[in-house]
């Protein structure tokens, strides 16, 4: 006889989950209407906020947790994951989501953070947690607190690729040394990675992440994505690239599209045609170092 | 039959390396399906986990399910964790009205059966087809079986809990499929049936 007693929100239930995002594209949206446009062009989940990172670029003030009611509305317009963003270190804003039955919480950098010390402790959720990175050492810790997915960061709110690009290679170049050092040199890696070893001494025995890692911040077109996936990335997020362009709805279609023929030109190519604007854009490098989200999570 | 099979894996979305590598791990070669083309020479199908509502938009676009159908009215095995049991379903309740399904499965499936992502579990179920030891299967937004048709033989339910009496693992002839995720867990029981009911067919 088995035993039949069902255990939640496990290490294998929440990374699991994550793993079944492979492939597919993650969506801001503000509201029903726009995650109705985002599953129609074939999101594998959608990530309900209350403001697209360009917006709260450009309208400042301090960025929270979404309504309830609005996430709610979206819960109820769409069949894939709702994901929401909590502050970093609020972990109350955390609880309320958990409690709405998101099915993913970011703790991201793009809202103001709660708490310039300390990450949520993830490991008290039975919901899963996505977290930015911009290094190996990084995504290690926020594993440690029990984060199930890991995306990097770039720089939201800019369409400026080059973030994305520098944190990806950051991450996976950081992996490829490991795995490239002695046993003994391992001790001294977790040190300066300022990492759990055991964690480090897994990534060096197999080479990868133990989570599924998403690439987000500055992703505009389908070029990025597909991009982005040749970098080595298991999925992309979109933010502000789609509903701050010229027509969403292709546009989303075309990002889907690419994130899947990323290693096909030809369907690239003929995806990128007749797009209409893409979004206008910043360059990180005009960014003041104080605005930059990248540096925001420790 | 001591050639090693060759098995498709559908690659619109979804964790296609897990089961690329426990196909692998029972002896099976395997191959990435995201076209028509990719269906010549494969001798069955796995169709992975994911999100069974971006997968049917994705296979619509690409003018899949029409290939698909074909296959699987020719005879092809398939095998479907998951998202990919919905896509073997004649019927799914609890979708999108435009959600198709490859179908050959005479069964009815409810998407998403068990609630959100909070309630996602993984359980020890019996599956005396596979032997005596439990099989660890992991349940995540899970779709269940509501009812089967004549020939559907039901390989595993939940034994306990609220949910008892609920049919998570079937098989008709050469379809087999699961509520849960054997390519999460590294017990390869599972994708050995599989394997073994392709090596007899072929």
């Amino acid at each position: 006889m088995a035993d039949q007693e069902a255990l939640t929100g496990t290490s294998r239930v929440k990374r699991g989950m994550a793993d079944m995002l492979k492939g597919g594209v993650i969506m801001d949206v503000v509201n029903a209407e726009q995650a109705k446009i985002a599953e129609d062009a074939g999101a594998v989940a959608v990530m309900a906020l209350e403001r697209v990172p360009a917006d709260i670029r450009a309208q400042g003030g301090v960025a929270r947790m979404s309504d309830p009611d609005m996430i709610d509305e979206i819960i109820s317009a769409v069949s894939v994951p709702v994901m929401a963003k909590a502050r970093i270190g609020h972990f109350a804003e955390a609880q309320i989501l958990q409690s709405l039955g998101v099915d993913y919480i970011d703790e991201s950098e793009v809202l103001t953070p709660a708490d310039y010390s300390n990450h949520i402790d993830k490991q008290l959720f039975t919901v899963p947690f996505v977290c930015g990175a911009t290094n190996l050492g990084e995504a290690l810790r926020r594993l440690t607190e029990g984060a199930a997915m890991i995306r990097s960061k770039g720089e939201a709110g800019t369409g400026d690729v080059s973030n994305a690009v520098t944190h990806m290679r950051r991450i996976l170049g950081d992996i490829a040394r490991l795995t490239a050092m002695s046993p003994d040199e391992l001790y001294v890696a977790a040190k300066e990675l300022q990492a759990s070893y055991d964690l480090v001494a897994e990534v060096a025995r197999t080479g990868k992440l133990p989570v599924v890692l998403f690439t987000a911040g500055g992703i505009a077109t389908p070029a990025d994505a597909a991009m982005m996936m040749q970098l080595g990335a298991d999925g992309v997020f979109v933010g502000s690239g789609i509903f701050k362009s010229g027509d969403p709805v292709r546009r989303a279609q075309a990002i889907v599209q690419a994130t899947l023929h990323f290693d096909n030109p030809d369907v690239v190519a003929k995806v990128s045609r007749g797009l209409g604007e893409a979004m206008v854009g910043i360059n990180v490098a005009d960014i003041p170092v104080a605005h930059r989200l990248e540096d925001r999570g420790w | 039959m001591t050639a090693s099979p060759l098995i498709g894996v559908l690659a619109l979305q979804g964790d296609v390396t897990e089961h690329e590598l426990a196909l692998q791990a029972v002896g099976a070669r395997t191959a990435r399906v995201r076209a028509a083309a990719d269906l010549s020479g494969i001798a069955g199908l796995v169709i992975p986990g994911g999100e069974s509502t971006t997968m049917s938009n994705l296979a619509i676009r690409m003018e899949l399910f029409e290939p698909l159908r074909a296959a699987s009215l020719a005879g092809m095995p398939m095998y479907g964790s998951c998202a990919g049991m919905i896509m073997l379903a004649d019927q799914v309740t609890d979708a999108r009205p435009d959600q198709q399904t490859i179908g050959g499965l005479d069964v009815i499936v409810r998407r998403n059966a068990f609630g959100r992502q909070v309630d996602s579990f993984e359980i020890d179920l019996d599956i005396p087809t596979l032997g005596e030891s439990p099989f660890r299967a992991v349940f995540i937004r899970a779709p269940l079986v509501e009812s089967t048709g004549p020939g559907v033989e039901v390989l595993a339910t939940l034994q306990r809990g609220t949910a008892a009496g609920t049919i998570v693992a079937v098989r008709q002839g050469v379809r087999l499929a699961t509520s849960f995720h054997p390519e999460l867990t590294g017990d390869t029981r599972i994708h050995d049936l599989f394997v073994q009911i392709v090596r007899r067919h072929t």
